[in-house]
């Protein structure tokens, strides 16, 4: 029973990590039009920089700085949002599926960084013993793990909630005007680029967040925690869900990830040992399929996206 | 060590550039950038590794390490190849093509087709490793300080000769000319009466076939794997995208400099970052002048 029960606050506590992914991809993909082809590179920047930032001192490593886990959470998003600033600003107003070939990019090269300078992150044997937030207080895995699933809820509940706001803002209803019409959004004399750029970055923020929230999780961080695989299953799980729709984002998430798991279970128990690179493989072909099969049957997704107009025109009608 | 560098490079290149070629013609033509087209590549490897299996390894020719086997394989895949790439196309891009959806869904669907088309290799080939002949090369003195594998300089002759027969095919023939029209601008060429699906269908299977032969040439320096196109695919659109896209000869230039980058860089940084070498020049290239070097500005 206990096992159950822990197997389910694992699986609803990556879940809801994996939900902040999808949000912050949602902003940018679903809302903005942005194609985001480096969502495991901005995650993983924001799971070292936690771990960096909060790790205890070390005499040969570079970083181990000590934070608290909350300064560390802020520092992920923080390098997040750098990275993604950067890497906005040279491809932002250039052809649009060229933002997917650079982000593809830096996503290769943050997981270069990872395996090979060792001094900072460890190297593919990653970095250890990372302060899990509030862990000295609870006496059993699984109070913490309770404690932890409870945090996690509480900051998908305010992402969501804010990014709810956002996007029905005027802010939020410039970027849907600029992904369904350039050239009409600059002439109301709307900066496209400046609108992008700060959407970019605002996505990004939340996928270091996420990245932040995974290796407190599990305490550990190493380069095969951000595999390229994380950024098509955030994908699937955003186009699955309904692109440009929030809660489909959270639908996601909860069904992408239950049928990847699901599946890996059906494999470890279907195939002997000597095959799990082929269930393994199996799997991955699940994630491409369910990409391409919702693009060509039911490209709205699950929940779509719903026409939205301002608080206060609702208000008065 | 300069001298083997930059030899290294052109080799590097010559491969890069081929694999190029198809992602510029995908990126003007088509229209959106192909992220499919490196499991094209490891297809196309690996369909010729099928048929190297059938026909028994043979005797080497000369100095190089295959037998006659390898180049009929090599034919065979790229035809098989190309048919494929047309499949791929049937399958899911002529169906969003028809829905008139939008150019990301493409990209997209690219990403999801890559993701089948890589794993469906591991599932038949599995995970390991391959060669197309277990020969062992001597590596010969080409120049002063520069040595070659023989099967080196057979694939720099290949590549050039591909090239320039991809150079007569795109100028001088009506598929070919109607193919660049396509790139200059669609609406034109659907005016002039070109046949818009015949194109692409011809481009489909062109940058198939180029991508097998990009395969192949990864295949014997030196071993196949399930991850060996994905693991050039930064290179490519950086060759693409340097040399400016829609240029055969900006993807032949930048497919070099790639090279030529990715080994130099060896000199400098540990071999752990060659990798990320062709996505810095990328960066540079699109900071400032992101029509590529023989674009032209839209």
């Amino acid at each position: 029973m206990i096992g159950v029960l822990s197997y389910a606050v694992f699986f609803a506590s990556i879940v809801l990590i994996l939900a902040v992914l999808a949000l912050g991809l949602n902003l940018q993909w679903g809302y903005t039009g942005l194609f985001n082809a480096g969502v495991a590179g901005f995650y993983a920047v924001g799971g070292y920089a936690y771990a960096i930032t909060t790790a205890a001192p070390k005499p040969d490593m570079i970083g181990h700085l000590g934070w608290h886990w909350s300064f560390g959470i802020l520092a992920a998003m923080a390098a997040s949002a750098l990275a993604a600033w950067i890497v906005g600003l040279a491809t932002i107003r250039l052809r649009d599926d060229y933002l997917a070939i650079t982000t593809f990019g830096i996503a290769t090269t943050i997981q270069l960084v990872t395996l090979n300078w060792e001094s900072l992150t460890g190297g593919p044997n990653g970095l250890a013993a990372v302060p899990r937030p509030m862990a000295e207080a609870f006496a059993s895995p699984l109070g913490f793990n309770l404690f932890y699933l409870a945090l996690l809820a509480a900051i998908v509940l305010i992402v969501y909630v804010a990014l709810e706001r956002i996007v029905r803002s005027p802010w939020g209803r410039v970027l849907k005007a600029i992904r369904e019409d350039e050239t009409a959004a600059i002439a109301l004399g709307k900066s496209a680029v400046r609108f992008r750029l700060e959407a970019f970055v605002i996505g990004s923020v939340l996928m270091g967040l996420a990245g932040a929230l995974y290796v407190g999780f599990i305490g550990f961080v190493s380069p095969f925690d951000f595999l390229p695989i994380v950024t098509f299953q955030v994908w699937a799980m955003v186009i699955v869900g309904g692109s440009g729709n929030n809660r489909g984002a959270l639908l996601g998430a909860l069904i992408v990830w239950g049928i990847w798991s699901l599946s890996g279970i059906a494999v470890a128990k279907s195939l002997p040992p000597h095959l799990a690179a082929q269930g393994g493989a199996m799997q991955v072909i699940l994630i491409g399929l369910l990409l391409v099969l919702s693009l060509l049957w039911r490209p709205r997704g699950l929940i779509g996206e719903e026409p939205m107009v301002s608080h206060h025109a609702a208000e008065s009608a | 060590m300069l001298a083997q560098s930059i030899a290294d490079g052109i080799l590097t290149g010559a491969t890069i550039a081929l694999g190029a070629i198809g992602i510029s013609l995908g990126l003007q033509i088509l229209r959106f950038a192909n992220f499919a087209h490196s499991e094209l590549i490891t297809w196309g490897a690996y369909l010729a590794l099928v048929f190297v299996w059938f026909a028994g390894a043979g005797v080497s020719i000369g100095p190089f390490s295959f037998g006659w086997q390898l180049i009929a394989a090599l034919v065979l895949s790229a035809a098989l190849t190309g048919v494929l790439a047309l499949l791929v196309d049937v399958l899911i891009f002529r169906r969003l093509r028809a829905r008139g959806a939008h150019s990301l869904s493409f990209v997209f669907a690219s990403f999801g087709a890559a993701l089948i088309m890589r794993h469906v290799v591991v599932l038949i080939w599995g995970h390991g490793t391959h060669y197309y002949s277990h020969e062992l090369q001597m590596a010969v003195e080409v120049l002063p300080g520069v040595r070659m594998l023989p099967d080196q300089v057979f694939v720099l002759g290949l590549a050039i000769a591909v090239v320039l027969a991809l150079h007569l095919f795109l100028t001088r023939s009506r598929t070919g000319m109607a193919m660049r029209a396509m790139a200059e601008s669609p609406a034109l060429a659907r005016v002039c009466g070109i046949e818009i699906e015949r194109v692409i269908r011809w481009t489909w299977i062109l940058s198939g076939a180029l991508a097998a032969l990009a395969g192949v040439f990864l295949g014997l320096q030196p071993q196949l794997h399930p991850e060996m196109g994905f693991s050039v695919l930064l290179a490519l659109f950086a060759a693409a995208i340097l040399g400016g896209v829609g240029s055969l000869i900006g993807a032949v230039v930048g497919g070099l400099l790639v090279g030529l980058a990715e080994n130099l860089s060896l000199l400098v940084v540990g071999a752990g970052y060659k990798t990320a070498m062709p996505f810095l020049l990328l960066l540079l290239v699109l900071f400032f002048r992101p029509q590529g070097i023989f674009g032209q500005k839209r």
